[in-house]
């Protein structure tokens, strides 16, 4: 029995591998992404906006056939490790595409850099990727994490925020995401509150915010805690006294659980959906019609990948083989970003604006994040002088 | 200001508590009564949740979807026994966390494939919308207190069931020893079924009543088991009471250590220190706290007498 | 609620020496293996995967060595994962890559975790044992959540994989996959010897009676508490092992998940064989590898839309499987080979 298993498990390696061998031409990307438990929707933003830029460009990348193969990483590093090597290995992709959290991401960034594979990240920005471990392979359209902390830090201060709350998980994007935020605010912090990730109930810290009455809070509470946060801190009655600011909290994503609870709320971001550029309301009407959701920043930026890769493709006549001409396509693909202003740094991060974001309500009913004031033009990250690209 | 905080930290420990008792009440029962380990009941509490996010959308009020939602998880919790569980009951401990972890990868997926991977919301009911204001500046919603009154009033009929009726000497007895009640002439197979219905419905009215102030989301259910878990070992397996004073003391050490173990290391550390070592030992403290029971109880604080 | 396992499972010695045709085929293949994944063309992959099948095979056996020959069900076993992992991350962060330290100090840091925290945990019987070393993997857990110096929860990315004896051989997926094999047999060779000893009878009896065991002389808790260490040093070898294979280490190894994964395995191949174990981490791994792909291919009669969503949400499928494997194949995956020889 456990014959059968194995052989039928390898038998699928042998005739998955053989087959991409007779099809030579199509280009093959691997997206890698979080498609199940609780933060499964990040990942399907990212899927939906990726596919969407596929089907815009009729099936094609650089005039190349695609094939796109869609992974889920559980969430679990080591998971996504052999499954990029799957990827990579058996089904000799050209390009991974994703992934959303920076341990996966941290996770798979050596098997993929290592086999001279591209790696464009949709969302995950982590510090080391973008300095010190920084590779001529690894692109990201997305941003250094920091950044969308730093609109906040930077607005809180222009806005002479004396007394700050700052609320984050206490895990390393939670630790990061208030170092960022302190990077331009430098004002007086009150008290940096770190709850246990997965923290449902914030009474206790509300308690101690209305008592401490700041100025402002910061906050960074991905996923269903920003779901909870947000419906929390508006009915202890604290939304209309006390300014919240948070990034990566009230977003797409959170919007639709959050509802009336969210409006107002200013959030940092590079993009938003009401963004007004002519592509961008094209885009956001046909990923509403086609998925029944307004689009988040993660389904922009891997809609940018797709862009990105077909610039690059067209400039190298769809040619793969020669890495150090795609990656040269790569680093000047002119393509119209959804964004706009879009080019890349020497640590392959975008160079690009951020804008501060409230959540408002739309004449439809639907909930999203408008621009409210440029707050970044042309922002490089704080790491990038740090990356030395050598190999 | 600490003492209307450690006021606030006592409302929100008692009323997660109480949360935990509706979840733990009905898993003591199934493994004290009927000696089944059932991880789905987890699934049962996020089902509870769906049931009644996908109810009040339906019919725009949470009062009817909270009365549609409770028959509805009744039934649910039926269906599963009756399919998958009653099969299970003469297995041996590990054949039924197997297969009740099958349930719970089917319905956390499940949930998923119907109603979307992105959190749900449920608004507050209206009559319950309002806050009270307890402390300067800070409003405490009264919902909150809503679900507190429905943990104590649902443990009170706990209480009077289990204390004085026949079901709940049944149900005492066959805690202590099934086989000798099924030898009684009891109809051990509807009583096990009355037992677990019950259960899988208080799993799904505590889900229910979270869904307004928690997002509703796949694999909501996974955590709380595992704590509900924690309450009925420190409990002792079986003893309503014990689930009930377990499941208090949780809710209070998680809370309330949370706020305040920071706060009390800085009297043997400096401020930094205190801060650091606070944040690593908040979350472990529901578990110190049940090892350091266990070490001094192994059967839990009320062991049931067999 | 007495015992937690049902004691009818007496493993392979009545069965006689006819079963052990199982654990021959299982080495052969693989061993055999590495051929089959020069000529899949795709041999990283197909490498990476049965590593991790065998490093998860380690593990799964030394919980079925405390599991099934002890009746301990240790619901935080992947905290000796973590262990392992953390012991070869630390020590190569500060430039001490050499396998010949970094494996004993994942031993010993494993052993003196067992020792301690199976010392208190012993104290207490059936599922409050369960419920009592889940306490600990979680307190294990957020502790390494907490080491911001490496990498806290993100974890940390390993620079290259560890020295043996000062040469880089471990590079090499083939060699990897070698030395996890030769670790593979040795754990197996290790238990079988170690419960077909005195030991392991002593340790049989405290299952089946653990009263009568200490009437005739033997103190159960000394016999369990040394199984218990014996099998969390397995399992640190296996997180060292991990770590090498993924070149990470991160808190997600030791997830109170993951050490349900354990468990499942176990009980998945059959209790009591050891080997069962094996093969239990195979189908668990490569179930969830390829079931997707399988969904996907077996269903080409249907449109390609609803294809991939029936291979994204492969659990749907997974779950009620697991139903069935316990509804109708007693004794795991071992029973159902032992089954037809009975006739």
């Amino acid at each position: 029995m456990n014959v059968t298993i194995k052989t039928l498990g390898l038998a699928a390696a042998v005739s998955l591998a053989g087959l991409p061998a007779m099809a030579q031409e199509k280009l093959k990307v691997g997206l890698l992404l979080t498609l199940s438990g609780p933060s499964a929707v990040l990942g399907q933003h990212a899927r939906d906006g990726f596919q969407l830029a596929v089907k815009d460009l009729g099936g094609k990348l650089g005039g190349r056939d695609v094939e796109v193969i869609v992974v889920d990483d559980e969430l679990k590093p080591d998971v996504a490790v052999t499954k990029v090597k799957g990827l990579i290995e058996r089904d000799k992709v050209d390009f991974v595409v994703g992934p959303i959290f920076s341990n996966v991401a941290v996770a798979t960034h050596k098997p993929i850099v290592d086999s001279k594979t591209f790696y464009i990240s949709v969302n995950a920005g982590p510090s080391n990727l973008a300095g010190k471990s920084c590779s001529p392979y690894f692109f990201a359209t997305s941003y250094q994490n920091d950044q969308n902390h730093e609109v906040l830090g930077k607005v809180a201060q222009n806005r002479g925020y004396k007394k700050v709350y700052l609320l984050a998980p206490n895990y390393q994007a939670g630790k990061d995401a208030l170092a960022g935020f302190k990077r331009h605010y430098k004002g007086e912090i009150v008290e940096e509150s770190y709850v246990p990730l997965n923290t449902l109930d914030f009474q206790s810290e509300l308690a101690k915010i209305a008592s401490m009455q700041p100025d402002a809070i910061f906050t960074f509470m991905p996923g269903g805690m920003g779901v909870n946060l947000v419906k929390q801190y508006r009915a202890a009655g604290l939304a209309d006294r006390i300014p919240f600011l948070s990034a990566f909290t009230v977003d797409e994503t959170n919007l639709p659980a959050q509802q009336d609870a969210a409006i107002g709320m200013l959030s940092g971001s590079n993009w938003a959906p009401n963004l007004d550029t002519p592509e961008n309301k094209k885009f956001v009407s046909a990923y509403e019609a086609a998925y029944n959701a307004v689009p988040a920043s993660y389904a922009m930026h891997s809609y940018d990948a797709a862009l990105l890769i077909d610039a690059a493709l067209k400039a190298t006549g769809g040619k793969t083989d020669d890495k150090d001409a795609v990656r040269a396509a790569i680093q000047k693909a002119q393509f119209k970003s959804l964004r706009g202003d879009f080019k890349f740094g020497a640590n392959g991060f975008p160079v690009q604006d951020f804008y501060l974001v409230k959540a408002a309500k739309r004449p439809d009913g639907k909930l999203q994040t408008e621009i409210v004031e440029k707050v970044f033009d042309d922002y490089t990250d704080a790491y990038a002088k740090e990356c030395t690209p050598t190999n | 200001m600490t003492a209307t905080l450690l006021f606030v930290q006592v409302l929100n420990g008692l009323q997660f508590g109480l949360i935990l008792f509706l979840i733990a009440a009905g898993l003591t029962l199934v493994f004290g009564v009927m000696d089944f380990i059932n991880l789905a009941h987890g699934v049962q509490y996020m089902v509870g949740a769906y049931l009644v996010a996908a109810f009040s959308a339906w019919t725009g009020s949470f009062g009817w979807a909270l009365l549609l939602a409770l028959p509805t998880a009744l039934a649910f919790g039926l269906l599963l026994e009756a399919l998958i569980f009653r099969h299970l009951y003469d297995r041996d401990h590990l054949d039924q966390v197997l297969a009740t972890f099958g349930v719970i990868l089917f319905l956390n997926q499940g949930v998923k494939f119907v109603w979307g991977a992105a959190p749900l919301s449920v608004p507050v009911p209206e009559l319950l919308a309002g806050s009270v204001e307890i402390a300067s500046g800070l409003l405490y919603p009264v919902y909150r207190l809503a679900i507190i009154a429905a943990g104590l009033a649902v443990a009170a009929v706990l209480y009077v069931l289990v204390n004085h009726t026949r079901v709940g000497m049944l149900v005492r007895a066959g805690a202590s020893n099934a086989p000798m009640v099924s030898a009684l002439g009891v109809n051990i197979q509807r009583l096990f079924m009355v037992v677990f219905g019950f259960g899988a419905m208080l799993a799904g009215f505590a889900g229910a009543m979270v869904a307004p102030i928690l997002s509703v989301e796949p694999g909501m259910g996974d955590n709380i088991l595992i704590l509900a878990f924690v309450v009925i070992v420190i409990g002792g397996i079986g003893s309503i009471r014990g689930a009930f004073l377990a499941a208090l003391l949780i809710g209070l050490v998680d809370t309330v250590g949370r706020t305040f173990a920071p706060n009390l290391l800085r009297l043997v550390l400096d401020p930094a220190a205190a801060s650091q070592t606070g944040r690593a030992v908040a979350p472990m403290l529901i578990y110190i706290f049940m090892a350091a029971v266990l070490f001094f109880r192994p059967s839990g604080l009320f062991p049931v007498k067999r | 609620m007495t015992e937690l396992v049902e004691t009818s499972s007496a493993p392979a010695l009545s069965l006689g020496r006819r079963l052990e045709i199982v654990p021959i085929v299982l080495f052969a293949a693989f061993a055999a293996a590495p051929l089959l994944a020069m000529l899949s063309g795709a041999e990283g992959y197909v490498l990476s995967l049965l590593t991790r099948v065998m490093i998860f095979g380690i593990a799964a056996m030394s919980l079925d060595l405390i599991l099934g020959y002890g009746a301990l069900v240790s619901f935080g076993h992947a905290a000796f994962f973590g262990l392992g992992g953390y012991a070869v991350g630390i020590l190569a962060s500060h430039g001490i890559e050499e396998a010949l330290i970094q494996v004993p100090v994942a031993l010993a840091a494993s052993a003196l975790f067992a020792l301690v925290t199976g010392a208190i945990s012993l104290r207490t019987k059936g599922v409050y044992f369960i419920m009592i070393t889940l306490a600990f993997g979680q307190m294990l857990y957020f502790l390494a959540t907490s080491l911001a110096a490496y990498g806290g929860d993100d974890g940390m990315t390993l620079a290259s994989r560890s020295l043996l004896a000062g040469s880089t051989a471990l590079e090499n997926d083939f060699a990897l996959y070698g030395f996890c094999l030769l670790c593979l047999f040795g754990v197996y060779a290790f238990s079988r010897s170690l419960v077909v000893s005195r030991f392991g009878r002593v340790l049989r009896g405290t299952r089946e009676n653990a009263l009568r065991m200490e009437a005739i002389g033997f103190e159960p808790f000394r016999y369990q508490l040394t199984a218990y260490v014996i099998s969390g040093m397995m399992a640190g070898l296996a997180g060292c092992l991990l770590a090498n294979q993924a070149e990470f280490v991160s808190p997600a190894f030791m997830t109170w998940q993951r050490s349900g994964e354990l468990i499942f395995m176990v009980v998945l191949g059959g209790l009591g064989s050891l080997h069962g174990a094996i093969i239990g981490a195979a189908a668990f791994l490569l179930l969830e590898e390829f079931l997707p792909e399988i969904l996907h291919m077996t269903s080409f009669f249907l449109a390609e839309e609803t294809r991939s969503h029936l291979a994204e949400n492969w659990k749907m499928v997974f779950g009620p499987l697991l139903i069935l494997i316990v509804l109708f194949v007693r004794g795991g995956i071992m029973g159902l080979l032992r089954r037809p020889r009975h006739g």
